[in-house]
């Protein structure tokens, strides 16, 4: 498997980057954090629209940036497609000649990517002779993703493509973005300070925070952390989990999920048994009980754990964050006194009663 | 009185000039105006500055120099006559030369314009986009700046059929090799032949005014390129 190593400085008069990263090239990571980071910049290093002064960037084998060796390979020599924040369609081509851009421009035997394929997945047919002013933001930006996609890229860089859209523009273009990880196997580099988009979209994420590379690793690890304060608070996520569906109750209107031998009860889904799903639950949405469980509950979901870790909260000193092993991390925020009087410590036996399950699209 | 026949040779002349200083304008003002809006070199104002120079002197200060750098003992005339045997001044080709001077800020200052609109996002997609500079500058700039390109032309034309100052000092007054129009009209008033200066001070009138509306309509009709 291909990885992609970042090992550069990057300074401006108000803004330091320092990247130092291996990617694995497979799949969609998220390079995540807060609105002026450093993610585009980091996104606009690996594409070449910014050269930093000191650093090496490798895809591959191949060396892309090595200013030891002063080895800089210029933007249109990476085999890279980008979709920017904006979808900067060119405004004096129609739709079929802006996807047709990069497309005339590679080599025929590097087309990877058939037009008619790509028109058919991001459903573009009704737009191909339309000039780009014509069409919706989302529309839009559709097409800007087929048209970086149509240069058949090694690695496709993607700069908070639906930051610019409203919730129902996201909403359509989200299951496009899933069909081309699914169906195209290009791995993508995806920028967004948007946990949602993040958990439905990426195995593995870069936590970017004031310019240092703060976590690298799949979701699930990074978000199972106790030491990444602040990230999403306060929504701290609990767990990201992997799940199968199991069964439906149409009845309760409800679906089961399992997941490493457990089980979770969350609201009904139009899904066949068997289709994987990723669910969340955040930390304050975790309530834990000791001693034998009472045999009622209004809580349908139970899962038996044990402690890994308790850590002090940094933002409030009246909370703790308690990390629990669920067959997966799952992490528990709750009060002080709590601790107190449940006595927990490292290797006790409890269980996680979990009062939500998010299917945050 | 009768109307008295129209002397074409300053007419075609003129015709002449403008058009081959348009396309020497174009040649050099294209590089120039697309590094003025582009480069951040701290040099930029200055050169900025001396593009617009002959928007504000008067066209004898800026014909003077050039007539003396022109001239068979000048930087410029003086190699040009070792060379070629032939002096600058007082020929078209200087008088090419002094009008692309004279001309230059009526073409780089709409391009300089129009390649500031188009700005560097849609070239930026371009490049990722596997398009080279040069290919990049010519499928999405160039054709984004047309209205730019237009008004350069229009402006380049039109501001060199109208020049006298410059013509005068570097050119002097040969028919038909550089008495252009306004030269004529000028002559035949100092001569008071006013019937004659009426002619072609209306045939300049009226194409300068017909070229600009034709200009102004194409321009409203064209798409606006913002991105």
């Amino acid at each position: 498997m291909n990885t992609l190593t970042a090992r550069f400085d990057v300074q401006y008069a108000t803004f330091h980057l320092r990247a130092a990263v291996d990617i694995p090239m497979q799949g969609v990571t998220a390079i995540f954090g807060p609105s002026g980071c450093g993610k585009t910049t980091f996104l606009r290093c690996m594409a070449g629209l910014e050269r930093s002064s000191r650093g090496v960037i490798r895809f591959g084998d191949v060396v892309w940036q090595d200013e030891a060796r002063r080895i800089f390979l210029p933007v249109v020599k990476r085999p890279i497609g980008y979709v920017f924040q904006e979808p900067r369609l060119f405004p004096h081509l129609s739709v079929r000649a802006n996807l047709m851009y990069g497309f005339k421009r590679i080599p025929r035997k590097q087309r990877r990517l058939s037009v008619e394929g790509i028109v058919e997945i991001l459903d573009l047919h009704g737009l191909l002779t339309r000039r780009p002013h014509h069409l919706s933001g989302g529309e839009q930006q559709r097409v800007a993703i087929g048209r970086a996609l149509l240069t058949s890229p090694a690695l496709l860089l993607m700069d908070e493509p639906l930051s610019s859209l409203d919730m129902t523009r996201k909403n359509e273009i989200l299951p496009f973005l899933q069909r081309l990880n699914q169906d195209l196997r290009v791995p993508v580099l995806y920028v967004s300070h948007d946990l949602n988009e993040i958990l439905q979209l990426a195995g593995h994420v870069v936590v970017i925070k004031e310019g240092t590379i703060v976590a690298t690793g799949t979701i699930q690890d990074v978000f199972a952390r106790l030491d990444l304060p602040g990230l999403v608070e306060p929504n701290v996520v609990g767990a990201v989990i992997e799940t199968t569906v199991a069964a439906h109750e149409p009845q309760f209107g409800l679906t089961r999920v399992e997941f490493s031998g457990r089980s979770l009860c969350i609201p009904q889904q139009a899904l066949p048994v068997g289709t994987s799903l990723r669910v969340q639950i955040l930390a304050r949405d975790v309530s834990l009980v000791v001693g034998v469980p009472a045999s009622q509950s209004s809580v349908l979901n139970a899962l038996e754990a044990r402690v890994i870790e308790i850590r002090e909260s940094r933002s409030d000193p009246y909370t703790v964050k308690v990390k629990l092993d669920v067959g997966c991390p799952l992490l528990a925020m709750i009060t002080r006194k709590s601790l107190h009087q449940l006595k927990l410590h490292p290797g006790q036996k409890v269980q996680a009663h979990v009062k939500a399950v998010a299917l945050r699209w | 009185m009768s109307v008295p026949e129209m002397d074409w040779v300053p007419v075609w002349l003129t015709m002449q000039l403008a058009g081959v200083t348009v396309v020497v304008l174009l040649l050099v003002g294209t590089p120039l105006a697309w590094w003025l809006a582009f480069t951040t070199s701290r040099f930029r104002t200055l050169v900025e500055a001396v593009v617009a120079l002959p928007l504000v002197l008067p066209p004898t200060v800026l014909g003077f120099y050039l007539l003396v750098a022109l001239g068979p003992h000048g930087l410029v005339g003086g190699p040009w006559k070792q060379l070629t045997g032939s002096p600058l001044s007082f020929t078209f080709t200087g008088l090419v030369i002094a009008s692309t001077f004279y001309s230059l800020p009526f073409v780089v200052q709409p391009l300089h314009g129009a390649f500031e609109s188009v700005g560097t996002k849609p070239l930026e997609a371009a490049w990722t986009l596997g398009a080279s500079r040069f290919d990049a500058f010519l499928s999405v700039a160039a054709p984004m700046a047309t209205r730019g390109f237009l008004s350069a032309v229009v402006l380049g034309f039109a501001h060199t059929l109208g020049e006298f100052g410059v013509v005068l000092m570097v050119g002097g007054n040969v028919p038909g090799v550089t008495k252009v129009l306004s030269i004529a009209i000028y002559d035949h008033v100092e001569v008071l032949e006013y019937t004659q200066a009426h002619v072609l001070s209306v045939f300049l009138l009226t194409f300068s005014f017909l070229i600009l509306t034709i200009v102004y309509a194409i321009n409203r009709r064209l798409p606006v390129h913002v991105s």
